[in-house]
């Protein structure tokens, strides 16, 4: 003892347990493991997301995912609400896709109900929803690019993804938390030039994506970190229950709008982009396709539609018979579930949110060991989660 | 692979967009020329040169800026609510939709209303916007259209107490109500931010309905109520 203390200690760093003996005989002289804690407040993590690393150098021997810190309660607050109100709070859960998740909470409620929502309310949700998957993975692209260094993108996403909200504005008042979606329809329908200004937002989108495509996909820099980083394969996904691009990178063709049609996705014809390698680059091109995918869905549903009413007739307080039911749809981050049980009254007994981002994070540690401190926000970039519905 | 067309292409892109126009909107305001001063000032460029020099060197040298009120769809819901008392019976419907619960009201007997006749004064009708998400729930609920959104969204205040909306906020503030969920105004173009609708008769759905028409709607809606429960 040199009277000196933990050295490790005083260079502020956490030596691990047992690293104070000599270093074992196969290793490079000299080097202790080291904790280094990402978050909760670290721009690579996209929220109030920590995670605990223990690196060797820089490569990355284990991690620990630490999660809660935007925890609200939502589930129990809904117990709380009327089904309306509750509308609110799934616009606060993905807080990049508000419609889509006002979707699974009406599409469920409906499904208990059995109610048919009128056929042009169903093409304006399917309208909203795939806009809002494009504008979700407009926003991808941008921050994904950030966190490999890449500033630009992210400016011309952000406009592109302006365009969509000035027309989400347009149809629901208001440009994040929509409250847009009832059970039984949508509340208002849309404005007379609303087909021509969506069709022009179409090209624009579509012109939009190809500049991400051209800035990004090919570059040799953005190939080099990500082609061959983060690899999961297509069994390892199931078994993780990843779902969404995630799950579709590695080569499973599994989109809820395919295999339990809800709303009327069954009436249009769009493909499923499926990835083959299932590492970072995978993830990041098949959203890339599905944005297109999404532009050819919103023409074919702008076409089918015909006027009429916008409201099933149903009472604005819903009152559910008492039961229980599940209902899922294809978020832009994946199967988003809801279940439900009702006993009867105008408030939900017991609400659970089965939310794709927190699925699709079980898999950080697994994809992660093996690589560098560097890639561990690249990958966490490509699992796209938003904390508002990780932490609910 | 050849190294370095990734690049070429990514500032082929980021040349392109050089040259277009921009898209930001500079906000509260924005800096003019000559000319656009002389636009916003309503004469010509040489009238403004010569009548008013002082004001042209200044938007020579970059002084003279102009304000800039971002394109808002007429829907959009705003902060500042437009209620009409003349209209409101005092319900509370608006109060009980609330998920947040954040309208108070007291009523006592002995008002007068556009539409029911006699019926309740609102004594108090606050609203803590400083907790409202505007989600328009309350709205919705409002059977006699006497609360609408507002269209504006600049509320900065250093004193909390300052954004809840009392009885005489809202009675004083210029009424610009948004048009969301309130087709009729939707149907006669109005814009909230060019107009005022202080006549309260302009904001309704509709006017007093007769008392047959009343009585023939409330045995309506118990009629298919009933059929709804059995
Ligand atoms: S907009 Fe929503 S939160 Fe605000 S007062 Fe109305 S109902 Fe309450
Ligand atoms: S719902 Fe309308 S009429 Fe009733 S208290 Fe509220 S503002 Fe007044």
């Amino acid at each position: 003892m040199n009277g000196f203390g933990n050295v490790s200690g005083a260079r502020g760093l956490t030596a691990l347990s047992g690293s104070e003996s000599p270093p074992s005989p196969g290793s490079e002289p000299g080097t202790v493991d080291m904790m280094v804690n990402m978050g909760p407040q670290h721009p690579a993590t996209h929220g109030v997301f920590r995670m605990e690393l223990r690196v060797d150098g820089e490569r990355v021997l284990d991690l620990v995912p630490h999660i809660g810190y935007l925890h609200r309660g939502s589930e129990k607050l809904c117990e709380h609400e009327l089904y309306s109100q509750i509308i609110t709070l799934f616009d606060r859960l993905d807080y990049v896709s508000n419609f889509n998740n006002e979707l699974v909470l009406v599409t469920a409620v409906e499904k208990l109900m059995s109610v048919e929502p009128p056929p042009r309310a169903e093409l304006i949700r399917i309208i909203m929803c795939e806009f809002n998957r494009i504008a979700s993975h407009l926003l991808f692209y941008g921050t994904f690019a950030i966190d490999m260094g890449a500033m630009t993108p992210v400016l011309y996403n952000f406009r592109d993804r302006e365009k969509v909200q000035a027309l989400f504005e347009s149809v629901s008042g208001a440009r994040m938390m929509h409250n847009y979606f009832r059970v039984g329809g949508v509340k208002q329908d849309v404005d007379a030039d609303f087909a021509a200004r969506a069709l022009t937002l179409c090209d624009d989108l579509e012109r939009g994506v190809d500049d991400s495509d051209r800035l990004l996909s090919e570059n040799a820099i953005f190939i080099e970190r990500t082609s061959g980083i983060g690899v999961i394969s297509g069994e390892a996904a199931l078994d993780w229950g990843l779902s969404g691009p995630v799950l579709r990178a590695s080569g499973v063709p599994y989109d809820v709008r395919v295999e339990e049609p809800y709303s009327r996705y069954a009436e249009l014809d769009f493909g499923v982009p499926v990835g083959s390698a299932g590492d970072c680059w995978d993830r990041f091109y098949v959203r890339i396709l599905e944005a297109r995918e999404s532009i050819g869905i919103i023409r074919q549903a702008i076409a089918l539609m015909e006027p009429g009413e916008t409201m099933a007739r149903v009472r604005q307080i819903a009152r559910p018979p008492a039961g229980e039911v599940y209902a899922h749809c294809e978020n832009p981050r994946g199967d988003l579930g809801v279940y439900i049980v009702s006993d009867g009254g105008e408030r939900p007994y017991r609400l659970k949110v089965r939310p794709p981002s927190f699925c699709n994070l079980q898999a950080l540690r697994d994809l992660t060991v093996g690589h560098y401190i560097a890639d561990a926000v690249v990958i966490l970039g490509t699992l796209d989660i938003v904390l508002g519905e990780v932490d609910r | 692979m050849v190294y370095g067309i990734g690049l070429a292409k990514g500032m082929g892109v980021t040349l392109k967009t050089l040259l277009r126009p921009a898209f930001t909107v500079q906000y509260p305001d924005r800096r003019v020329g000559v000319m656009g001063a002389a636009k916003a000032a309503g004469i010509s460029t040489p009238g403004l040169i010569f009548k008013r020099p002082i004001k042209a060197f200044r938007a020579v040298i970059g002084l003279e800026r102009v304000a800039v009120r971002p394109t808002q769809s007429t829907r959009f819901r705003g902060n500042e609510f437009t209620w009409y008392e003349e209209r409101c019976t005092g319900c509370a419907s608006c109060a009980k939709y609330c998920p947040l619960g954040i309208i108070k009201i007291v009523t006592s007997p002995g008002g007068i209303n556009v539409q029911e006749g006699e019926s309740y004064a609102i004594d108090t009708f606050d609203i803590d916007i400083g907790r409202c998400m505007f989600c328009a729930l309350c709205v919705e609920a409002c059977p006699y259209d006497a609360l609408h959104m507002g269209s504006s969204f600049e509320r900065g205040n250093y004193v909390r107490m300052d954004l809840v909306l009392t009885k005489a906020d809202l009675n004083a503030q210029a009424k610009h109500p948004s048009t969301w969920f309130r087709p009729q105004m939707e149907a006669r173009d109005f814009s909230p931010f060019d107009d005022v609708i202080d006549d309260m008769k302009q904001a309704g759905r509709h006017e007093m309905p007769s008392v047959e028409r009343l009585t023939e709607r409330w045995v309506e809606d118990r009629k298919t109520d009933q059929a709804e429960d059995d």
